[in-house]
C-alpha cells in the first residue's frame, strides 16, 4: 500500500494535493472560489507561488490577485459544506416577471392605496421577523375582500406570476417571505370580524384579523381564542390556520384544529371554495378544509374563518416551579395529567439556559425562584370554573409533590400580575434570543422520555462555541431547540444539521411539530413522511396548482414537484 | 417590636371593571379579587424589616367577608406571623376601618402600623391618615423608603409629594401608608405556603372591638365614565378650516346664531370660544 502511494506521488506530484482537496471543502472568499495552496518546496514547485494568485497572510489559501479588493481590505472567509450551499433555490424561470402593465391592472382593481411600490415597506415585507430570510419582490398587493384576492390570482395564473401570501409576517420558518421577486398577497388589510354567536360561541372573521385583537373582543363576550402565541400581537388568523399553529396555553382536548369550523379559501385560479361552516357537526363528503390548515399558503389563500370558541373559565391559577433534573419533571407532568385531571390547560418547560438569557435580555423580569441555581423551571396552569375548588386542588398537589421530592422549590402566583410576569418569562425566550444575536431554531416533536437527551448531545457536540438553549410544551411533547452564538457560522450549521433530522428521525418524531416547513425545512420532509405520502401531496398540489404560482420553493421538495409535472426551471 | 399591616381585598388590578346593570356599584361576583397592591408593599416592608432583626412579629389584618380569609392567607404566605380578621359582611368606609384599627392597636400594642397609601378600588387615600389622627401617631405617608432606627426609637421616612421628594423623621410608634417605589414584593413560595396552612387566623366582630360601624355617606349611582370619541383623521388643511368653521364652530360663527347681549355677556361668550380654539 506503502509503495503504491509512494510511486504514485513521485510519478505525478499533485497527488497529495489532489488528496487534501477531497478532504478539505471548498472556501469561498465572497462568493469568489478558491482553494488551498500547498506550498512549494526545494524539490517540486507547486501552485503557492504561482503567478496571479496571493497567499493570504500564510493560511494557504490562495486568493486571485484579479478579486477586486485584494488590497488591504478585510475579508470573511467561509468555510461552507457543498450541502449548505446546493440548498439554495434557484428561481423558477417559467414564472413570469412584472411589466407595467401588470402594475396598472392591479390598480385597477384595488385602487391605489391596495398596491405598494415603496422601497420602505416593500422591505419589511421582504424580510422575516427572524432577519434570516430575505426576498427581492418589487411588488405588495393589498386587497380588502375576497373578491379582490380572487381577482388578483386569477390574473397571477394566467401571467404565471408567482405570489406569496402573507399576514403578520411572524413565521419562523421562512414561509411568508418572498424568495424571489414573487408578488407579496398582503392580507393585513381585511381584518373585519364578520359576526359572532353569543351562545355557541362561533367567531365568522377575515383572515387579516390580529390574533390580540381577537382574543380581546372574546374576552369582552366571555370566550376564549383555543389558540394563543407568544407572537399575538401581529400574528393574524388566517396564517395561523395556514401553518396550524401550536397553543402555548392550550392542552390536550382542545387544540386548534378541532375548533376551526369553517373556511373560506381562494384557490390559485381564483376560485372561491366557501367552507365556512358554523355548524360544529358536518359529515356531508370530504373535509376538504383540513387539507388547507396547515398547508402554509401553498394549496390557496385563507380569506374568511370560522372558530368555535370555548367559554371562558373564571378561575386561572399559575405556578412557577423549579426541577433538579428532567426526570423529575416527566414525572410531574404524569402527575399532574392525574391530579389535576381536566383543570389542566398548559404545562410548560424551559432550562436554565432558557432561564438566565430572559433574565438578561429582557427588561423589568425577575426570576420567581432567586434563592437557588435551578436546572430546570416549569409552568403550570391550571383554568377551571371554581376558584377556591382549583387553587386548593392545585395547592395540595404541589404540596404533596414537593414532599414526593419531584420538585424543589415553587411559587403560586397571588394575582394576575404576577401571573402575567411568569408568562412573560416563557413567551419572551424566543424575543431574548433574538437580541442575543443569530440563532438556530428547531421545533421538535419527540416522545417525552428521549426529548432532553438531544439537548445534551447538542451541548457535547458544540461545545462551548454556542449557546444551547431548550424550552418547550412538555404536556405536547414539543421541544423548542434553540442554539445561539454571535453570529450565524457555518461551521456551527454543519455540527447541528443534519444531526438534529437524523436523530429526530431516528426517534420518529416530527422535524416540525409546529413552525411548518417554509423554506428553511422545504427538502427535508423526508425525515418525518413517508416517500409515497410525499408524493401523494406533491400530487394533491398540482391539482390544486397547477402552474405552481403559490408560495413556490416551499413546504415540499422540489425534487419531488418536478417529478410529478410541476414545471421545475 | 411588633409590626401590624392592614390589608384589604379588593377587585384584581388587572381584571376589567363593569359597572352593574343598576348603577348601584361595580360587579364583584364571579371577579378575581386579590390584596390590594399597595398593600402587599407595606406587607413586604414589614417582613423586610422582621428580617433585619429589628422587629419580632408581624401580624396581617383584615376587615371585610369572610374571604377575606383568602386575602389573609396569601398574607401568611408571605411570611406574616400571624393574622386577625375582622368580620364584617356590609360596605366600609375608611372612618370606620380608622376606627377597628384604633381599638386593635391599643389591645396588641404594635411599634408601627403600616398600610397601603390607599386602595385600588375606592382610592380614598384616608384611612392610614385617620387612623393616625385617633391614635395621636405621627404619620408618614406615600413612603418611598423606610429607615427604621430602633436605638433611638425613630424611623426616617422618604414622601414622594407633588415637589419631589420630602424626608421626614417620625417618633415611634408611628403610622405609615406606602407608595409604589418603595420595594418590589415577593412571590408566595410553596414551603411558605405549606407553612402558612399551620398560621393562626384569629376572628373578630366589630362589636368584639366595641366598634359602630355606621357612615355619614351613601352611594347614590355608580356610571360609567363617557366613552372617548375617536378622533378624526383629515386629509387637508383646508377641510380642517371647513370643519372647525362648521362642525367645531369656531372662528367668527360666534356672532351668530346666539342672541349676544350687550355688555359684560358679550364678553363671557367671547372669552368662552377663545377658550375652545386654545383647546
Amino acid at each position: 500500500m506503502e509503495d503504491t502511494t509512494t510511486n504514485k506521488q513521485i510519478s505525478s506530484p499533485t497527488t497529495t494535493v489532489a488528496a487534501l482537496r477531497l478532504f478539505f471543502h471548498d472556501y469561498f472568499v465572497d462568493g469568489y472560489d478558491t482553494s488551498i495552496l500547498v506550498s512549494s518546496t526545494r524539490f517540486s514547485k507547486s501552485e503557492r507561488g504561482y503567478p496571479g494568485f496571493s497567499n493570504r497572510k500564510g493560511s494557504g489559501i490562495g486568493i486571485p490577485d484579479s478579486l477586486p479588493r485584494v488590497q488591504g481590505h478585510g475579508y470573511r472567509i467561509h468555510c461552507r459544506n457543498i450541502a449548505s450551499m446546493t440548498s439554495k433555490p434557484v428561481r423558477n424561470q417559467s414564472f413570469a416577471m412584472i411589466n407595467c402593465d401588470d402594475i396598472s391592472y392591479f390598480k385597477k382593481i384595488l385602487g391605489e392605496r391596495g398596491v405598494v411600490l415603496e422601497e420602505e415597506k416593500l422591505d419589511d415585507a421582504n424580510t422575516d421577523w427572524m432577519r434570516k430570510f430575505k426576498g427581492s419582490s418589487k411588488l405588495m398587493l393589498q386587497p380588502r375582500s375576497t373578491q379582490e384576492v380572487s381577482q388578483i390570482l386569477d390574473y397571477c395564473n394566467s401571467r404565471r406570476l408567482a405570489v406569496v401570501p402573507q399576514g403578520g409576517n411572524t413565521g419562523l420558518v421562512g414561509g411568508s417571505v418572498p424568495v424571489f421577486d414573487e408578488v407579496i398577497i398582503n392580507v393585513s388589510s381585511m381584518n373585519n370580524t364578520i359576526s359572532f354567536d353569543k351562545d355557541s360561541g362561533i367567531l365568522v372573521c377575515e383572515a387579516g384579523c390580529i390574533l390580540e385583537n381577537l382574543i380581546s373582543f372574546l374576552d369582552n363576550e366571555g370566550y376564549i381564542m383555543p389558540l394563543d402565541l407568544g407572537a399575538k400581537g401581529s400574528c393574524q388568523i388566517g396564517g395561523n390556520v395556514s401553518t396550524n399553529a401550536g397553543a402555548c396555553a392550550l392542552f390536550d382536548t382542545r387544540t386548534f384544529l378541532s375548533g376551526i369550523s369553517g373556511l373560506e379559501v381562494v384557490l390559485a385560479n381564483g376560485t372561491v371554495l366557501d367552507m365556512l361552516g358554523t355548524l360544529r357537526k358536518d359529515n356531508t363528503g370530504y373535509d376538504l378544509k383540513h387539507l388547507f390548515i396547515g398547508s402554509e399558503g401553498s394549496l390557496g389563500i385563507v380569506t374568511k374563518v370560522s372558530i368555535l370558541t370555548p367559554p371562558k373559565l373564571s378561575s386561572v391559577n399559575l405556578a412557577f416551579l423549579a426541577c433538579e433534573d428532567y426526570t423529575s419533571c416527566q414525572k410531574l407532568l404524569s402527575e399532574a395529567k392525574r391530579k389535576l385531571g381536566e383543570i389542566l390547560s398548559a404545562f410548560e418547560f424551559l432550562d436554565i439556559n432558557a432561564m438566565d438569557l430572559v433574565l438578561k435580555h429582557l427588561d423589568g423580569l425577575r426570576n420567581p425562584l432567586p434563592s437557588a441555581k435551578h436546572n430546570f423551571y416549569i409552568l403550570i396552569e391550571t383554568t377551571g370554573s371554581m376558584e377556591s375548588h382549583d387553587k386548593e386542588k392545585l395547592e395540595s398537589f404541589l404540596l404533596q409533590s414537593m414532599e414526593n421530592g419531584l420538585l424543589n422549590d415553587g411559587v403560586l402566583a397571588q394575582d394576575v400580575n404576577q401571573a402575567s410576569s411568569f408568562w412573560r418569562i416563557r413567551e419572551g425566550i424566543p424575543e431574548a434570543l433574538m437580541k442575543a444575536g443569530a440563532v438556530y431554531k428547531y421545533d421538535l416533536s419527540l416522545p417525552p422520555e428521549k426529548m432532553y437527551n438531544l439537548v445534551e448531545e447538542m451541548r457535547e457536540r458544540l461545545g462551548t462555541a454556542a449557546n444551547v438553549v431548550a424550552y418547550g410544551h412538555l404536556g405536547d411533547g414539543n421541544l423548542h431547540l434553540n442554539i445561539s452564538t454571535r453570529q450565524y457560522n457555518d461551521s456551527i450549521l454543519s455540527k447541528i444539521e443534519p444531526f438534529v433530522y437524523e436523530w429526530t428521525s431516528e426517534q420518529r418524531g416530527s422535524i416540525s411539530a409546529e413552525h411548518g416547513l417554509g423554506l428553511m425545512k422545504a427538502n427535508k420532509i423526508h425525515y418525518s413522511k413517508s416517500a409515497e405520502t410525499v408524493q401523494l401531496m406533491a400530487a394533491i398540489k398540482k391539482l390544486l396548482d397547477p402552474n405552481g404560482i403559490l408560495n413556490p420553493y416551499k413546504v415540499l421538495p422540489t425534487s419531488i414537484l418536478s417529478q410529478s409535472g410541476v414545471d421545475e426551471p | 417590636m411588633k409590626i401590624m399591616v392592614a390589608i384589604k381585598r379588593v377587585i384584581d388590578y388587572a381584571v376589567k371593571i363593569r359597572v352593574k346593570p343598576d348603577k348601584s356599584g361595580v360587579e364583584t361576583s364571579n371577579v378575581k379579587m386579590s390584596m390590594n397592591p399597595f398593600d402587599e408593599i407595606a406587607l413586604e416592608e414589614a417582613l423586610r424589616i422582621k428580617e433585619s432583626g429589628r422587629a419580632s412579629e408581624v401580624v396581617a389584618v383584615s376587615v371585610g367577608p369572610s374571604q377575606c380569609v383568602d386575602t389573609l392567607r396569601t398574607g401568611l404566605a408571605m411570611g406574616a406571623d400571624r393574622a386577625i380578621h375582622v368580620e364584617f359582611p356590609g360596605t366600609l368606609y375608611p372612618l370606620s376601618i380608622a376606627k377597628i384599627f384604633k381599638a386593635l392597636v391599643d389591645a396588641e400594642k404594635p411599634g408601627l402600623l403600616l398600610l397601603g397609601k390607599q386602595a385600588i378600588d375606592d382610592d380614598c387615600n384616608q384611612t392610614g391618615q385617620m387612623v393616625a389622627g385617633l391614635l395621636k401617631w405621627p404619620q408618614g405617608t406615600f413612603a418611598s423608603k423606610v429607615v427604621l432606627d430602633e436605638e433611638n426609637k425613630v424611623v426616617t421616612v422618604d414622601r414622594e409629594v407633588d415637589g419631589g421628594l420630602e424626608t421626614l423623621c417620625l417618633d415611634l410608634p408611628a403610622v405609615i401608608t406606602t407608595d409604589l417605589r418603595l420595594n418590589q414584593p415577593r412571590y408566595a413560595t410553596l414551603p411558605n405556603i405549606m407553612k402558612a396552612k399551620s398560621k393562626v387566623i384569629k376572628k373578630l366582630t366589630p362589636q368584639d372591638l366595641k366598634v359602630e360601624i355606621k357612615s355619614d355617606l351613601e352611594v347614590i349611582q355608580v356610571t360609567e365614565p363617557p366613552k372617548r370619541k375617536a378622533g378624526v383623521i383629515l386629509s387637508s388643511v383646508d377641510e380642517l378650516i371647513d370643519r372647525l368653521k362648521n362642525e367645531a364652530r369656531v372662528g367668527p360663527q360666534w356672532k351668530r346664531p346666539h342672541i349676544i347681549e350687550r355688555g359684560a355677556r358679550r364678553g363671557y361668550v367671547r372669552s368662552n370660544i377663545i377658550q375652545t380654539i386654545e383647546r
